[in-house]
């Protein structure tokens, strides 16, 4: 089980701490069950709770089928009372167990963040240690669909900014399966956030990224390690989760004119893979960073400001292509305009490599 | 025929024991607390600083509750958390030194007062109002799984009843039938606002019913009435049969916190007569259970164990700054 092997990752780049993703195509949704129900298979203190995790198999497919396999004493339906059911969840990882607890959507930590923060994420450290917390909380991220300002947001900004959570968005079958199998195996909290938008849904709008290939082995993806996407000269663009595959659509695009552009995706924002950020940007000079969270106090700040405290001099060029600080709107039209959609990007890297600010 | 052990003279020794070993340890508190704050009174100051919760008079919900409990049962407490933490066992030395945030201390200095956490004796607490119930849910459930007939006690304050937190945990608790038993200590006061002000029953017993499990209100802060209602609902949680509430009219001898000069309480006059340990040591003293003897001997060997803690916390090291960002995670490094 987990054995390292040499290998490729999605875009055919050696990576060698990671294993050969094989012919076989899973939706970035199927690899979460995946990784689950092996977890649960080798681990009996492993379990899932939530709302709707059971028959309906999560919202967004998030728990599809593992009922039919564990049964419910593992899959565990619960009440909509997040409160109780996170500090559940709390308690239990206290005890020794390995709960992977589902908010619905991040949009309702509203209703439970003390839980969260003050609880889940505080008590390793006030414990000095001595308590440790193995606990997964998983939630949907993300808009696009016109499902308005309560349940379209990104939030990870949010949870990133509280200290004692660890912090993983992936944007990939691949790296989906391997950061939740190191989520349910770290001894502490970790906040899995998958975007909507990569889980390979049926019924709303995908990328042609959110299937594929992903080994059957058990693996893990190092949380805390950002991967470069897409290799570029010209500009990078820093990013995460489903802005990931608009970044890559626009590198494509605009390599038919000669514009090289590497794409990072963060993959984990805590602990933030800085020393990527900044090997990146050491190459290219121009740091773009797209991000579907609001834009002012958060990861888009964060990550620039991660490369100008090291290096000020470095940068010759920065943007950002950010939600504006506004709530999301319902109608499409209005969403599109906010969102950080390929049309935004690529202007973006083409003020860029022109030297001109933002547009 | 109880379920749970028969209220004997033994057990009526061991309850005025532990009570006293509470006051005894909160009055050390107290007098390290304030020893160098003045003059005037900086809160931040000396070598306990901070806000500081003592539980003088609410002794008999932890002492009524502890000898019906075993390691390996779980308990939550509250801000005011010193009583139920030695009660349930928890290690003065290392108690009093997260107390007075050494490095020796049961969270080595970063939780203080507020946060000890000791998995020797799974006790935990939060200063967030009804926030540790839902933990102890999740105590309970890990209990339950395991198939033990281990409990978990869920400690909160009568302003907790009125939180979401409270309800969501009741009733998920008893859905679930978690050996939980919830235990509300009603000291009349949400810092300054009275209960009536507050709270739309006059007793939170009732609100059991609404969750469909047994509630039971205990008058006149009576350690026997919290032996007698925590044995019953805790054979009860044992037995796989779930949560019960348990509501203990209490009293909060002292301020909301230190430095809380109650000009709000209206009921100050009367309180002294009303201090549970003085009320329980006459009544064992005039039936026959301990002489005046028996309970110098109790103060002794709590002042001795309570000294001998102070001591420890003050001779150990304070935690060194560079390590203040030691602990956030269990592995990796802090990004």
């Amino acid at each position: 089980m987990n054995t390292p092997l040499p290998a490729n990752d999605l875009d055919g780049q050696v990576l060698a701490i990671e294993p050969d993703a094989g012919k076989r195509k899973l939706s970035t949704a199927k690899a979460i069950q995946e990784a689950i129900a092996q977890q649960m298979r080798a681990d009996d203190s492993v379990f899932v709770m939530g709302e709707d995790v059971g028959p309906y198999g999560g919202i967004f497919s998030s728990t599809t089928g593992l009922i039919e396999e564990f049964g419910p004493h593992r899959i565990i339906d619960t009440p909509i009372s997040e409160t109780a059911f996170i500090g559940t969840g709390i308690g239990a990882a206290v005890e020794g167990m390995r709960p992977i607890v589902e908010l619905m959507f991040a949009d309702f930590f509203g209703v439970c963040m003390d839980q969260i923060y003050n609880h889940m994420a505080k008590i390793h450290y006030e414990s000095g240690g001595n308590v440790q917390v193995p606990m997964v909380l998983m939630t949907a991220v993300g808009g696009g669909y016109s499902d308005g300002a309560q349940h379209s947001q990104s939030l990870w900004g949010t949870f990133a900014h509280l200290p004692g959570m660890k912090v993983v968005v992936p944007s990939n079958p691949y790296d989906a399966k391997g950061l939740m199998t190191a989520a349910i195996r770290s001894n502490d909290p970790v906040v899995f956030m998958f975007h909507k938008g990569v889980m390979g849904l049926g019924w709303m709008k995908k990328n042609k990224r959110s299937i594929d290939a992903v080994p059957e082995e058990s693996y893990e993806v190092p949380i805390g390690k950002a991967r470069v996407a897409r290799e570029g000269t010209d500009v990078t663009i820093v990013t995460l989760s489903l802005s990931v595959h608009h970044s890559l659509d626009v590198a494509e695009k605009l390599e038919q004119e000669g514009i090289s552009v590497e794409v990072i995706d963060l993959r984990s924002l805590v602990p933030l893979d800085r020393d990527a950020i900044l090997a990146s940007v050491s190459k290219t000079g121009r740091l773009i960073v797209v991000d579907e969270d609001y834009q002012s106090f958060g990861v888009s700040g964060e990550v620039i400001a991660s490369v100008v405290e090291r290096q000020p001099g470095l940068l010759t060029h920065v943007s950002r292509v950010c939600v504006p600080d506004v709530p999301l709107p319902y109608a499409s039209q209005l969403e599109y305009g906010v969102l950080p959609t390929p049309a935004r990007i690529e202007a973006a890297v083409r003020d860029a490599v022109a030297g001109r600010g933002t547009s | 025929m109880t379920l749970y052990p028969e209220l004997t003279d033994d057990a009526r020794r061991e309850m005025l024991r532990m009570m006293v070993l509470i006051r005894t340890y909160e009055e050390a508190i107290l007098r390290e607390y304030h020893a160098d704050k003045s003059p005037g009174f900086d809160i931040g100051a000396g070598l306990i600083p901070g806000e500081m919760h003592l539980s003088a008079g609410q002794e008999p919900v932890a002492a009524g509750l502890a000898l019906h409990l075993t390691t390996d049962d779980a308990m939550t407490a509250t801000h005011r958390p010193h009583h139920v933490a030695i009660a349930k066992g928890v290690r003065l030395r290392e108690m009093t030194a997260e107390i007075f945030g050494r490095e020796t201390g049961l969270g080595r200095g970063r939780g203080g007062h507020m946060h000890l956490f000791d998995p020797e004796t799974h006790f935990s607490c939060s200063g967030i109002i009804a926030e540790g119930l839902p933990p102890a849910l999740g105590q309970a459930f890990a209990f339950q799984r395991r198939g033990t007939d281990r409990v978990a006690i869920a400690v909160a304050g009568e302003g907790a009843a009125n939180q979401g937190a409270f309800h969501e945990s009741l009733n998920l608790a008893a859905l679930w039938k978690l050996p939980v038993v919830f235990v509300i200590e009603d000291n009349d006061w949400g810092i300054s606002v009275p209960r009536a002000k507050s709270t739309s029953v006059t007793s939170n017993a009732v609100r059991g019913a609404a969750y469909g499990m047994p509630g039971i209100r205990v008058e006149e802060n009576s350690v026997e009435g919290v032996y007698d209602a925590a044995g019953e609902a805790i054979a009860r949680a044992r037995a796989g049969e779930g949560p019960s509430l348990i509501e203990v009219h209490t009293l909060r001898l002292w301020g909301h916190f230190e430095g809380d000069a109650q000009g709000y309480r209206t009921d100050l006059e009367g309180v002294p007569g009303h201090d549970p340990l003085p009320t329980y040591r006459n009544a064992l003293v005039a039936r026959g259970v301990i002489t005046d003897d028996d309970y110098a001997t109790m103060q002794a060997s709590a002042v001795e164990r309570v000294e001998d803690a102070i001591d420890f916390a003050k001779g150990s090291p304070v935690p060194d700054p560079a390590d203040a960002l030691k602990y956030v995670f269990s592995e990796g490094a802090h990004s």
